[in-house]
């Protein structure tokens, strides 16, 4: 079995035209490219508003942790049914797969949001008022900069999610890696099967490593040895490292916050 | 003491799995069926058979009215449907998972054998039962078929002139064919097109087979001509045009029952024959339709059609 | 929503599948990231291969997954044990980094107090840190319970009986019925495992509803 997934991925004729990997792995970060960005337009903005004003947080929460529960086979085929006769052209195809996969990717970037912003060392912001910013600016100088690295944990997550999810838009018809699989599974052609899915987790490795990368020199130095005011100061020491599981990071900082809070609001 | 609570936590969580685990028995999967399908069944026939299907519609109906027309002549039937593409049930049928399944003999017969080259009903029949393995084996088969075809759109037709597969030649060019993703690589694919027909395509978009996508495309212009099984009833309600087959590139797909031969006695071939029997192509589209547009129970229809000829319990 | 009241039975016949499809492997996961967790925390250098490691087993499709592991473990294709198998890796993929975390929060004070009360390294973690342990375990096990869930309903495109037959079934017949009962229904299981979660890790955790009453 090794052997064959071996001489697959080594088979130039794998690599080349429309069906190769370099063209359906562009294709893979593309749709991945575009609804993380859609999805982080949508979610990072919400997030620090509810972070910074305090309203709307338990009702958004529910909402991020609903969302995290819609299955995305079911919400690809209703997409699909939904808005394929609607739309004209490829657009027909892709909309679907992207709906899903933005769904998919706002509860964790709206989680990083939020729990960045409310996780800001409250010195910082009393300093910030103190120093005669208004509101506005105290969130642009100081709360942003300061939750960039939740935001960004957010983000990466959301991507590697979505990376690995975009496999599924192969079943709506769309390209990408999911490609290999779906085609693989048409003609029993394990090898292919296989090999689409190292391609997949190594393409989320890469996009995850980049990330890393990206993290180190954007979130300022100066956060990365301070505490975000969370248990001990974890959770900013957890932002550079190598985050390679996706999806509960800044969740853990909002229960910990939330751990904190309670006993103190009664139960 | 702490240990004892999480011990006592893990403990319940676990229960309640084991609980899950008995309520979600493996033997009864008919999901789609209004009434019970549990292994109940009073005296006679032979041991209990378990019916297979694949996971689209047709093939959940025809299980349905073989399972009906065993448990009529009083066989112990239990059904595994739902189960995939042939790549699964093919080693569910040969590892004991299921006995029985409803196929089609031409795929079947290419299945088992890569070289098999008939394309009338009578030389498919004959190659799939030569083909099959030892331990499997084919009951009679029905007139019933559901071919794969290419099919356009009734504008489509009009616009080139379209009658005949053959028709395409020298038009295709500028044509994109939609399909199932494995007629890339299938003899009766893009591949049987070519050598066949002569015919090279703009472009293959691999859709799925002959299901909403398939018929989506075709009918908002995503692709301009697509895989269409004949028995889709989207082919008369948007006016679909299938292409005519002179060369015979799809071979024959009559509708037939693949079972373990152990399982087989008198009872089984006898109650399967006749449903086979009775089984022709304006039959199962209708049948079909009922399902897929009318949105009908497919245990329903089957059990409606048995009795009104006279197979049912 | 006339068809869901027709199918009732079969729905809740599902949706039991899915439970424990997506159950059990929640419950053999944690039990398997616990070591792995605790060994990444107790060994410095195993923290990152550890969870960069099996964090990546998460990115693996799933359909892939469920496809390939027959071939790898032998098991006949239709059995559930493959789903099973595979949702506890993707299970413990995303625990081994909670446990190891939680495992690391705890205050070291309190370790210390344990120790010098003459805990040993067994009991101290049994008794001292695995307790303390349990809110931020409780919380990746609310996530992973909710994408447990999710990835399950893929296993339909092979035809495992659960909740995600209603999607295959809908799709093909252009039925939005099954779809939306199959959505529902996922997101409502999604929900009472992050209640039941919760519940069992306060039920596990009276210290800090005690805090509060002082």
């Amino acid at each position: 079995m090794i052997n064959d997934i071996a001489s697959w991925l080594l088979d130039p004729a794998h690599w080349t035209g429309p069906d190769g990997v370099p063209v359906r792995t562009g294709q893979h970060l593309w749709y991945s490219a575009i609804s993380l960005l859609i999805a982080s337009v949508i979610a990072v903005p919400a997030g620090l508003v509810i972070g910074h004003t305090g309203r709307g947080r338990v009702f958004v929460v529910n909402l991020a942790g609903a969302a995290r529960a819609i299955p995305s086979l079911g919400l690809l085929f209703i997409m699909v049914l939904l808005l394929g006769p609607r739309l004209t052209g490829d657009a027909a195809f892709l909309w679907p797969s992207l709906v899903v996969l933005i769904v998919l990717a706002i509860p964790p970037i709206l989680s990083g949001a939020y729990a960045g912003v409310e996780g800001v060392d409250p010195a910082a912001r009393d300093a910030a008022r103190g120093m005669g910013m208004t509101g506005w600016e105290v969130l642009r100088k100081v709360e942003v900069p300061c939750a960039l690295p939740l935001v960004f944990s957010g983000v990466r997550s959301a991507a590697l999610q979505v990376v690995a999810t975009a496999t599924i838009a192969a079943i709506a018809g769309l390209g990408g890696l999911g490609r290999f699989l779906i085609d693989g599974q048409a003609i029993r052609d394990f090898p292919q099967m296989a090999s689409g899915a190292l391609l997949v987790a190594a393409l989320a490795l890469l996009v995850d490593l980049a990330f890393a990368a990206v993290q180190r020199y954007a979130v300022s130095p100066g956060l990365t040895g301070r505490g975000a005011g969370a248990a001990g100061g974890r959770s900013s020491a957890r932002g550079t490292r190598a985050n390679a599981v996706p999806g509960h990071e800044e969740e853990v900082a909002v229960q910990r916050q939330a751990g904190k809070t309670e006993p103190q609001h009664g139960s | 003491m702490r240990t004892p609570r999480i011990a006592v936590g893990l403990g319940t969580a676990i229960a309640l799995m084991s609980l899950a685990a008995c309520g979600g028995s493996d033997n009864n999967n008919d999901v789609f069926a209004t009434g019970s399908s549990s292994s109940s069944s009073s005296s006679g026939g032979g041991s209990s058979i378990t019916v297979g299907s694949a996971n689209f519609p047709e093939s959940v109906l025809l299980a349905n009215i073989y399972a009906g027309a065993l448990k009529a002549k009083g066989v112990d039937v239990t059904t595994k449907l739902n189960i995939g593409s042939r790549e699964a049930y093919i080693p569910a049928l040969q590892d004991g998972s299921i006995d029985l399944i409803p196929e089609y003999t031409g795929v079947l017969a290419q299945y088992f054998d890569k070289s098999a080259k008939a394309t009338d009903s009578e030389g498919v029949y004959k190659e799939l039962q030569a083909a099959l393995p030892a331990e499997l084996t084919v009951l009679d088969k029905s007139a019933a078929e559901d071919k794969d075809s290419v099919a356009v759109t009734k504008a489509t037709a009009d616009k080139l002139q379209l009658k005949s597969i053959a028709d395409l030649q020298g038009k295709s060019k500028d044509l994109v064919l939609g399909g199932p993703p494995e007629w890339k690589t299938r003899e009766t694919g893009v591949p049987g097109l070519k050598k066949v027909y002569g015919l090279e395509f703009k472009s293959f978009r691999p859709l799925d087979a002959g299901g909403p996508l398939s018929v989506q495309a075709l009918k908002n212009g995503q692709v301009d001509a697509a895989n269409i099984f004949t028995t889709d009833p989207s082919i008369p309600a948007n006016s679909f045009v299938v292409l005519e087959d002179p060369k015979s590139l799809f071979a024959a797909q009559n509708v037939v029952p693949l079972a373990t031969k152990a399982k087989v006695n008198d009872t089984v071939s006898g109650a399967l024959n006749a449903v086979s029997a009775k089984l022709d192509t304006k039959t199962l589209t209708d049948l079909l339709s009922q399902v897929v547009t009318d949105k009908k129970d497919p245990d329903a229809v089957a059990q409606e059609w048995l009795k009104s000829n006279g197979l049912g319990g | 929503m006339t068809w869901f009241l027709d199918h009732v039975q079969d729905v809740l016949d599902l949706a039991w599948q899915h439970v424990y499809l997506a159950g059990l492997p929640l419950v053999i996961g944690l039990l398997v990231a616990l070591p792995l967790g605790w060994l990444a925390r107790r060994h410095r250098a195993l923290y990152t291969p550890f969870t960069a490691g099996f964090g990546l087993l998460y990115t693996i499709p799933s359909l892939a997954l469920f496809i390939l592991l027959p071939a790898i473990l032998g098991t006949r294709i239709l059995d559930r044990n493959n789903v099973l198998v595979a949702m506890t890796i993707y299970t413990v993929a995303l625990l081994v980094r909670t446990v190891a975390d939680a495992l690391a929060a705890v205050p070291d004070d309190v370790n210390q107090a344990a120790t010098a009360m003459g805990f040993t390294r067994a009991r101290r973690f049994f008794a001292v840190e695995l307790p303390l342990a349990v809110p931020v375990i409780a919380a990746g096990l609310r996530v992973a319970a909710v994408s447990n869930v999710s990835i399950v309903s893929v296993a339909a495109i092979i035809g495992i009986p659960q909740l995600g037959l209603l999607f295959t079934d809908g799709f093909a017949r252009t039925f939005y019925d099954p779809i939306v009962v199959g959505i529902v229904a996922c997101i409502v299981l999604a929900l009472a495992f992050d209640l039941l979660i919760l519940v069992l890790a306060r039920a596990l955790t009276p210290w800090q509803r005690a805090g509060a009453a002082s």
